[in-house]
Formats: C-alpha cells, sequence, structure tokens
C-alpha cells in the first residue's frame, strides 16, 4: 500500500519535474486489483501468444520450418476438424430463424425439438433473457438426464444451474464459497496437475490453494493419505472448506475407480469439506476396464448417511465429449445439499448477469434429451457419436503407444478426457540453459518445440507438477493422421533435444 | 464472525429435533462470503420472484382480478413481443447450419456475412472457442463501425474486447479497478438513480460506491457540482478512482448534452478518475433536440490534451436499441488510453474464462456490419429497425403523456433508453404500514399493484433516489395497445391506492 502510496506522489509530481503536465496513469500496474495480477491461465498464457505471432508471421509470408501452427495446447475439439452433430446444430438454426420450420428439409424430431425450446422463451425467441437459473424446461430435461445417468436416482430440477459453460459455475461457487481473514481464509484443495481456470480462480478470490497430489506412477490416481496430508498441513494456516476434484481428469485423463470416489467422498465427510466435482469429460472414457462413476451416483449409493449430508455440486458442459461445442458456452451445474437459504443467495447471485447464453442453453437441452431409437434423427446421431468417441479412443491409445517409445518421455495411458501429459526427462544442461533465460525448464522445452515445429503445447508447470519433474499438456484433437504426424514430429524433437543439452 | 475455525467447530455440532447429534452444514450464511451476501439485484429481486409464483397460480387456475402477469420490470424487447430482425437471425441460421449455405431461400448478403464469420471461426465453426478477446473480424468490425459513428476519429481494433453482454465487460473493468484497504479502498462514482449490476458488482467486489445524484428536477441531468460534491465528501473515507456514466440512462432515459458529456470529461480529466461510458442505448434515442453523443467522440474533439489521456472505456451491447437480442449475451467494450501493462492484465483475465459466446459475437458483428444500400437485404432491414425504433418512440411518448396525467405521479419525458422512472406520491398512511411491515414504501407500492393489477414493476429503492421520494421503473415494451392498457391499469391502482390510504 505504501508502494502505491509513493507511486501515485511520484505519478503527479512527474507534472512538477519538468514543468509540463504529464501525469501518470489512473489505473496502472501498481494500483490495480493485486488479485489480478496473480492470475495466471497458461492454456492461453505465453506461449498460446508466441503461437499466434508465428501463425501472423507465417501469413506474411516469413520463411519457417513449418507451414502451419499446430495448436495442441486448447481442448477445442472442432478447431481441430471435429465436426460438430448433425442434429444439433438443426435444431439451433430451426431456434434461430424459425421460418425454417416450415421447411421440409428439417426432420421432425428436429423441429419438435425447436418448437418446444421456442415455447419456453419469452415471446418465443432465444433473443428474450431467460429465467436467471435458466430455461425451466430445460432443467427439468437435465434432471431426467441426471436420473437416467444415475440409474434412477432423484434429481430436482430446482438443484440445477444452467451456466456460461461449466467455467461459469466453478467460479460461483467458489465464490460463494470464499470467506475468512489470514488464518481462518477459506482454502480449497485441487489437484496437482489440475486444470488452471481452478488455481485461477482461487487467486483472483484471494483464497487459499491447497494442492494435493495425484500419483504418477499409479496412473494418476488419487490416494487418499495424501489428501489427508495436504489438508492436515493446511489447518496450520487456512480454514480448509473445499475438495476440488475433475474427474475424468484434465489435463492427466485419469479415470477415478468408484472405490476411489467412495474413499474421496467419505474424506469429505469426515473433514467436513464442500465437494466440487467437475465432470465435464463424463462421455470420454476409453481406457478397457474404466469407466465414469457420477459422484452423485456413489453418494446415494453410499446411503443417508452421505447422501442427506454431504454437500456437493457437479459440473457438466457442452464443450466437450462427443458435441465440442465450446464456443457456445453451454454448461450446467447440479447442487446437492446445498442450505436453502445459501441457495437463495445463489439464485440471487446469478440473477446479477441476467441470464446464460440462451443458444448455449438450448444446446444443453438437446445433448441431455437427444434422439431416441424411435426418432428419424436417431441412426445418424448415434452414428456421428460413436464416430466421434471411437476417433478418440483411437487417438488415446495412439498417443501413448508412440510416446512410450521415445527414450525420456513417459505416458500414462490416457484413460479419458482429450489429453495427454506425459513426463518428459530434460538434461541438466537444458535445465540450466532454461534458468539463464528466466524460463521454467518444461517452458523452454516446449517454447524450442513450437520454435523448431509450429507445434504449440502447454508445459506442465501450467498445471503443477511434483518438484523436480516435468512434463507437456498435449491435445489428442487432431484427425488421426495429423496426429500421427505430430506425434513423430514430438519424438523426434524430444531425441533431437536431448541431444544437444547432452 | 463465524468463519472464524473456532466458531465453525463450535457450530458443527447441533442438536436437532429428535436429539440426535448432527453436524452443521459446511457452507452456511454465517460461512458464506459476506461481500455476496450484500449483492442485490432488484430487477430480478423479490417483486420478481413474487410476480412469478403469481404466474403459476393463474396457471394452476387459480382465480386472481387479472388474467395475465406482465413483467414491465426488465429490458427484455422480445419477451414482450418486439420481433428479431431477419437479417441477423438469417445469418445466425446459416452461421448455425451451413448446409443452409445451399438453400436459395436465403438471400446473398446473409450468406456473404455467415461465410465471412465461419472463415474467421477455428475449424470454420461457431463451435469453436474463439480468441479471448474475441473474433479478430468481428473486432476489426467494430472498429470500423465505431469510427463511422464517430465521424472518422481512429479505432484500433486492439482496443476493442468482445464480451458477455455489456455487463460482463463492467464487471471484468471494476475488478481491475479495486484495490487498498480501509481510507484507500477503491470507490467508483455511479449515479443515482442507476442500473443496479453497478451497486451488486461494486457490493461483491468491496469496492466503495459512491453516489452522484441526477437532477430531477433538470430531466435528470448531470450536474458537475454535484460530481464535485459528492467526490470531495468520499476522498475522506475512500480512493475515488472512476467514474461511472450511463447516457442514455437507466432507469432514468434522459440522454446528456454534449455540453455535459465533455464537462464530465473534464471533470474526470482534473479529478483523475478512469472513465466508464455505459452507452448500450445508443440507438434509443426519441426526444426531439436530442442526439447521441458518444463520449470518445466528444473526448477526441476537445483535442489532444484529452484524448491522448483521459483513460475511457465505453460500453455496448446487443440486448437494446433495435435489436433486442438479449438472450444472446453479445457485447463489446473499447479501451481508451489503457497502460499497456494493465492492458496485459486485461487480456490475460478474459483468457480465462476462454471466449464469449460465439452466437453473440457473431451477432455483434451483424449490428456494427449490417445490410448497405445495394445489398438484397437493405430494404427490409430498414424497414424493420425504423419500425421497431419509431414504435419506440411513440410508446416513450405516450408513457411520458399518461402518466403526466395521474395525480401524485410524475414523469419527466423519457429522452431515450427504454423505461419510465416516474415519480409517485405516497400517502403517509401508505409510508406508515410499509414500515410496520418492513417493506420500502415504494416496494409496498409495487407489490400491491402486482397483487391488485397482476403488472410487475421495479420500485424505485431498487436503483436509488433522494430520500423521501419514491418511483418505480417500467419497461415502454409492451405492445403500443396493450402499454395504452398497462398504463391505464396504473392509473386506476394509483388513485385506488391513494384514496385507500388517504
Amino acid at each position: 500500500r505504501e508502494r502505491e502510496g509513493a507511486r501515485d506522489i511520484t505519478n503527479m509530481s512527474q507534472q512538477a519535474a519538468n514543468g509540463v503536465p504529464c501525469r501518470g496513469k489512473v489505473l496502472t500496474l501498481d494500483n490495480m486489483n493485486p488479485n489480478v495480477r496473480r492470475v495466471e491461465y497458461a492454456v492461453r498464457g505465453a506461449i498460446v501468444q508466441r503461437a499466434g505471432q508465428i501463425e501472423k508471421e507465417l501469413k506474411e509470408g516469413v520463411k519457417k520450418p513449418f507451414t502451419e501452427v499446430i495448436k495442441a495446447n486448447i481442448g477445442d475439439a472442432h478447431a481441430m476438424g471435429q465436426k460438430p452433430i448433425s442434429f444439433l446444430r438443426q435444431v439451433l438454426a430451426l431456434c434461430s430463424y424459425p421460418e425454417l420450420l416450415e421447411d421440409n428439409k428439417f426432420p421432425e424430431d428436429a423441429k419438435h425439438r425447436a418448437r418446444r425450446i421456442l415455447e419456453a422463451c419469452g415471446g418465443h425467441s432465444i433473443g428474450a433473457y431467460s429465467a436467471s437459473q435458466g430455461i425451466e424446461c430445460v432443467r427439468q430435461d437435465v434432471a431426467r438426464y441426471i436420473e437416467k445417468r444415475d440409474g434412477g436416482i432423484p434429481s430436482n430440477p430446482d438443484n440445477i444451474y444452467l451456466s456460461t459453460g461449466a467455467s461459469d459455475a466453478i467460479v460461483t461457487m467458489l465464490k460463494l464459497l470464499v470467506c475468512g481473514e489470514g488464518r481462518d481464509r477459506t482454502g480449497v484443495m485441487i489437484s496437482i496437475p489440475q486444470y488452471p481456470l481452478y488455481s485461477a480462480a482461487l487467486a483472483d478470490l484471494g483464497a487459499v490453494q491447497i494442492s494435493y497430489y495425484l500419483d504418477e506412477d499409479k496412473c494418476w490416481s488419487l490416494d487418499v493419505a495424501e489428501l489427508k496430508r495436504a489438508v492436515d498441513a493446511a489447518r496450520q494456516h487456512c480454514n480448509p472448506r473445499v475438495l476440488c476434484i475433475i474427474n475424468p481428469g484434465n489435463p492427466t485423463g485419469q479415470v477415478q475407480s468408484r472405490q476411489c470416489i467412495e474413499d474421496v467422498i467419505r474424506f469429505a465427510k469426515e473433514e467436513h469439506l464442500f465437494l466440487m466435482a467437475d465432470e465435464v469429460y463424463q462421455d470420454n472414457v476409453y481406457a478397457e476396464g474404466c469407466k465414469f462413476h457420477s459422484f452423485k451416483k456413489v453418494l446415494f449409493e453410499m446411503g443417508p448417511a452421505y447422501s442427506s449430508t454431504v454437500e456437493m455440486a457437479s459440473f457438466h458442459s457442452t464443450s466437450k465429449c462427443y458435441m465440442g461445442e465450446c464456443g457456445f458456452r453451454g454448461g450446467y451445474m447440479e447442487v446437492i445439499n446445498m442450505d436453502p437459504e445459501v441457495k437463495a443467495q445463489l439464485t440471487k447471485l446469478v440473477s446479477v448477469r441476467l441470464c446464460p447464453p440462451v443458444p448455449g442453453q438450448a444446446l444443453l437441452d438437446l445433448v441431455v434429451n437427444p434422439p431416441q431409437p424411435d426418432e428419424p434423427s436417431y441412426n445418424t446421431f448415434m452414428k456421428e457419436r460413436t464416430a466421434v468417441l471411437a476417433a478418440l479412443a483411437e487417438k488415446a491409445r495412439l498417443t501413448e503407444q508412440i510416446f512410450n517409445e521415445v527414450p525420456g518421455v513417459t505416458c500414462n495411458p490416457v484413460q479419458g478426457a482429450m489429453y495427454t501429459f506425459p513426463r518428459i526427462a530434460l538434461p541438466q544442461k537444458a535445465i540450466d540453459k532454461a534458468k539463464e533465460e528466466g524460463q521454467v525448464p518444461d517452458m523452454f522445452y516446449c517454447m524450442r518445440l513450437l520454435e523448431e515445429e509450429g507445434i504449440c503445447l502447454v508445459p506442465g508447470s501450467g498445471f503443477g507438477q511434483r518438484e523436480g519433474t516435468f512434463h507437456f499438456r498435449m491435445t489428442i484433437l487432431p484427425p488421426t493422421e495429423k496426429l500421427k504426424i505430430v506425434l513423430q514430429k514430438i519424438s523426434d524433437f524430444h531425441v533431437r533435444f536431448t541431444q544437444e543439452f547432452s | 464472525s463465524l468463519c472464524t475455525a473456532e466458531a465453525l467447530k463450535a457450530t458443527q455440532l447441533k442438536m436437532s429435533e429428535n436429539g440426535v447429534l448432527s453436524r452443521a452444514k459446511v457452507l452456511t450464511i454465517d460461512t458464506m462470503n459476506p461481500t455476496v451476501k450484500k449483492v442485490e439485484y432488484a430487477v430480478r429481486g423479490p417483486i420478481v420472484l413474487r410476480a412469478v409464483e403469481l404466474e403459476r397460480e393463474l396457471s394452476e387456475g387459480m382465480k386472481k382480478p387479472f388474467s395475465e402477469v406482465i413483467k414491465a420490470n426488465i429490458g427484455d424487447a422480445h419477451a414482450m413481443g418486439q420481433q428479431p430482425i431477419t437479417f441477423f437471425r438469417q445469418v445466425l441460421a446459416l452461421c448455425s447450419y451451413p448446409e443452409l449455405l445451399n438453400d436459395s431461400t436465403f438471400p446473398e448478403d446473409a450468406k456473404s456475412r455467415a461465410r465471412r464469420i465461419l472463415q474467421s471461426c477455428g475449424g470454420n465453426s461457431m463451435g469453436s472457442y474463439t480468441a479471448s478477446q474475441g473474433i479478430d473480424s468481428v473486432r476489426q468490425d467494430v472498429a470500423r463501425y465505431i469510427e463511422r459513428r464517430d465521424g472518422g476519429v481512429p479505432c484500433d481494433p486492439d482496443d476493442i474486447y468482445l464480451t458477455t453482454g455489456a455487463s460482463d465487460g463492467i464487471v471484468t473493468m471494476l475488478k481491475l479497478l479495486v484495490c487498498g484497504e480501509g481510507a484507500t479502498r477503491t470507490g467508483v462514482m455511479i449515479s443515482i438513480p442507476q442500473y443496479p449490476l453497478y451497486s451488486a458488482a461494486l457490493a461483491e467486489l468491496g469496492a466503495v460506491q459512491i453516489n452522484y445524484y441526477l437532477n430531477e428536477e433538470k430531466c435528470w441531468s448531470m450536474d458537475i457540482s454535484e460530481l464535485q460534491r459528492a467526490l470531495d465528501e468520499a476522498r475522506r473515507h475512500c480512493n475515488p478512482r472512476a467514474l461511472c456514466v450511463i447516457n442514455p440512462g437507466n432507469p432514468t432515459g434522459q440522454v446528456q448534452s454534449r455540453q455535459c458529456i465533455e464537462d464530465v470529461i473534464r471533470f474526470a480529466a482534473n479529478e483523475r478518475l478512469l472513465l466508464m461510458a455505459d452507452e448500450v442505448y445508443q440507438d434509443n434515442v426519441y426526444a426531439e433536440g436530442c442526439q447521441f453523443h458518444s463520449f470518445k467522440k466528444v473526448l477526441f474533439e476537445m483535442g489532444p490534451e484529452y484524448s491522448d489521456t483521459v483513460e475511457l472505456v465505453s460500453f455496448h451491447s446487443t440486448s437494446k436499441c433495435y435489436m433486442g437480442e438479449c438472450g444472446f449475451r453479445g457485447g463489446y467494450m473499447e479501451i481508451i488510453n489503457m497502460d499497456d501493462e494493465v492492458k496485459a492484465q486485461l487480456t490475460k483475465l478474459v483468457s480465462v474464462r476462454l471466449c464469449p459466446p460465439v452466437p453473440g459475437q457473431a451477432l455483434m458483428d451483424l449490428v456494427v456490419n449490417p445490410p448497405q444500400p445495394g445489398e438484397p437485404s437493405h430494404d427490409n432491414f430498414i424497414k424493420e429497425r425504423t419500425a421497431t425504433l419509431s414504435a419506440l418512440a411513440e410508446k416513450a411518448k405516450l408513457t411520458e403523456q399518461v402518466l403526466n396525467t395521474i395525480q401524485g405521479i410524475s414523469c419527466n419525458p423519457v429522452q431515450g433508453a427504454m423505461y419510465s422512472f416516474p415519480r409517485i406520491t405516497i400517502p403517509e398512511k401508505a409510508i406508515q404500514e410499509a414500515m410496520d411491515k418492513g417493506q420500502e414504501p415504494d416496494m409496498f407500492y409495487c407489490m400491491k399493484m402486482l397483487e391488485e393489477t397482476g403488472i410487475c414493476l421495479v420500485p424505485g429503492s431498487g436503483f436509488g433516489q433522494t430520500d423521501g421520494t419514491y418511483h418505480f421503473r417500467m419497461t415502454i415494451l409492451p405492445p403500443t395497445d396493450k402499454l395504452t392498457i398497462l398504463l391505464n391499469k396504473v392509473k386506476e391502482f394509483h388513485q385506488k391506492f391513494t384514496q385507500q390510504y388517504s
């Protein structure tokens, strides 16, 4: 604060110093929100900015060792060539321009869904604000979807909040939870490695991040003993109140076992923690023997001692799975066992931003209420969906296989999600060189890869990793043939790099 | 505070009614974020919750003194029957389902815009994430729009940030600004009355709200001496750093004169305040002699002493004007003279939420790049646009006229925007009864109106008003004949209410 005050005085006295009115700015790095300065988001950080620069240079005709930049940094399926699901887009077109309801090119089931959505909108237009919690019939459909998914366990539409992507709901929940000062400041447990929305949100909110390490040697599984270690250590300096878990995992792709999920729920109850289950990759499960178990389902199967007490929020999105509709910013959260007074506060809070984007709400409705076996669009829908998921499974397998053939690269099975997070051995000389350049070693490595091959990955330091280990996150999204080339180039680069710094 | 660890432990065990020891919840009203509790948003507040209840009761067949609830609380044009602009929806349909590009029922100019938008999307799909600042070509179009609007004053696309509605941009800027503690805590000036997004955001961020009163006797105009008064007083207890102006105004509808805007800019420059100009109603100007003057244009016309130095952010949206596309959550902000390092922080901050909804970005592109003379859709576009704006102008006049025939109601001219904010005289007996009930007198009044007529308005207390005065905000959006009925019901109610409490 003193520095801020001093800087302000300096700014003002610049005027006096040379006699010319040249005042410093009102808003500077020193007097802006200090929490915002602490925010980092590696998925679109420094390396991606450089990738964008290089793309510009390529367009301007600058010669490079490659002809295109491959953005394998972000889980954006369509950008990598994945096709949207026809049915979803047909309904969205019908909702956007209802005159098309007269067009016989569109199947009846698409028209039927469009009409239903429009009827639920003010003035029958997707341009109207919706209820702040989201269109009621969409929330009802979401609740039914959850019930079907979870083998009949009831879901109350009133516990569903539609959101602007899952990120929105995650940030909203964290915001609700954060309070206290100093030693009582709210602590939030999150995995290392994690999807850096969490660390960014915690920095922004000034909450305490409590890191728990996933076990790389056991396929990134979660260990309750490690959770216990982390929470006990944290109690010395903050007030742990939340446990966040991403399943299937990002960046690691691990799909937690049912037993593990039970253990986590038990731990949350014993330690009196609010559970946040990020399940946006719930359809992206590839490995044999792996299965998605929803936290809610397991919670209820553990009986009323748990299911009527553990406070939980689970999150889903239209950005991943087989839809890949990132740009629509569709999502929801389901809140379980939330205190009614807090829920009223949540409802009030989301009302300030009016409502989530209606096209995203419409899209979500279709995701939870897709064509059924007796409907005209069913066959095509199933074909498209299966093709996308099968391609992802194939690419997951291929990625693991090829990376594990490279000396110095160890890749856990990509059990689910959309990424690989292999561990890379970096020669000491490279680590030293990186330090000289003021860079974290895996950023140094990734920057080199970008400059030499035009492949943009995200260094493991952006997600968190055990001290002294290095990783990168790469998406498995490029089309199979392109992916093979990318994998080969990275493999060759790794060998070259290791050689250069040996 | 119940956020301390000891207090939490004490509340963790509580005796339930049947004598069973049970734990209090992790997240309660006492252990949640305290600033969230201070947030209020009257536009969707208690009166609207009651209105929704009434709608439910009506749909369940309950008898009421009215057959429908009229939601004149929110600036949602489509919900009130306004039609979307055909061209926009055609392009959006084409973007959603590009197969329609082969459909001869769509005009060429719509197809051309759709193709251009799709080409700037990853994988040519609206489902891809975009650059976090927004699609490049859209930002360029926005910049060109601003240049045309402002008579050639240059606009750099790099200063444009697309946002999820204007609300998103406003909250982001406020977040950047807030710092300090106690007497150095950031203070933000906002009008009384104001659109309660501002008070809500300031409450949530824990910033200090500095109220400056608009002059009701002078058609809600701004008065520099009042700004000075507010600022000087605020300097004693906080660090004022920003000045927010809504022009055309919400809830008041006033359109500030050019002189006034110059004076405000000069004031901001002298007092070293960052200027936030909320201009979402820039096309909604009705009164003769009134014209929209953009803050940026006036700033640049004041010469380099101001245009090189004053930090200004202006906001626009796809929700108002003639489009009324609230549900798409489209918007942008233009940043003038921002410190480069702060701008980099802003760019980083918006990256955490990935990108604004792409349908909203596409829509914004069409708003700033509408059909030109010579293009097939031009005539129809102008026809629809003109019809909407002239209907609004007509309704603005009608509203002022009818409300002013009511004894005890006085309504300033609705110069612009979408609302009337008339002053109402509430009899002493009614004020007393309200206070006995713990209600603001104008909430008491509006609740009664809702229960007796089904008309949902927002009490002036939700926006702020001079002590001892009462108002309500009503939209001018219902179709003219419905509006006429509405205004007459308001008249009847007011007369009855006044009589009842005389």
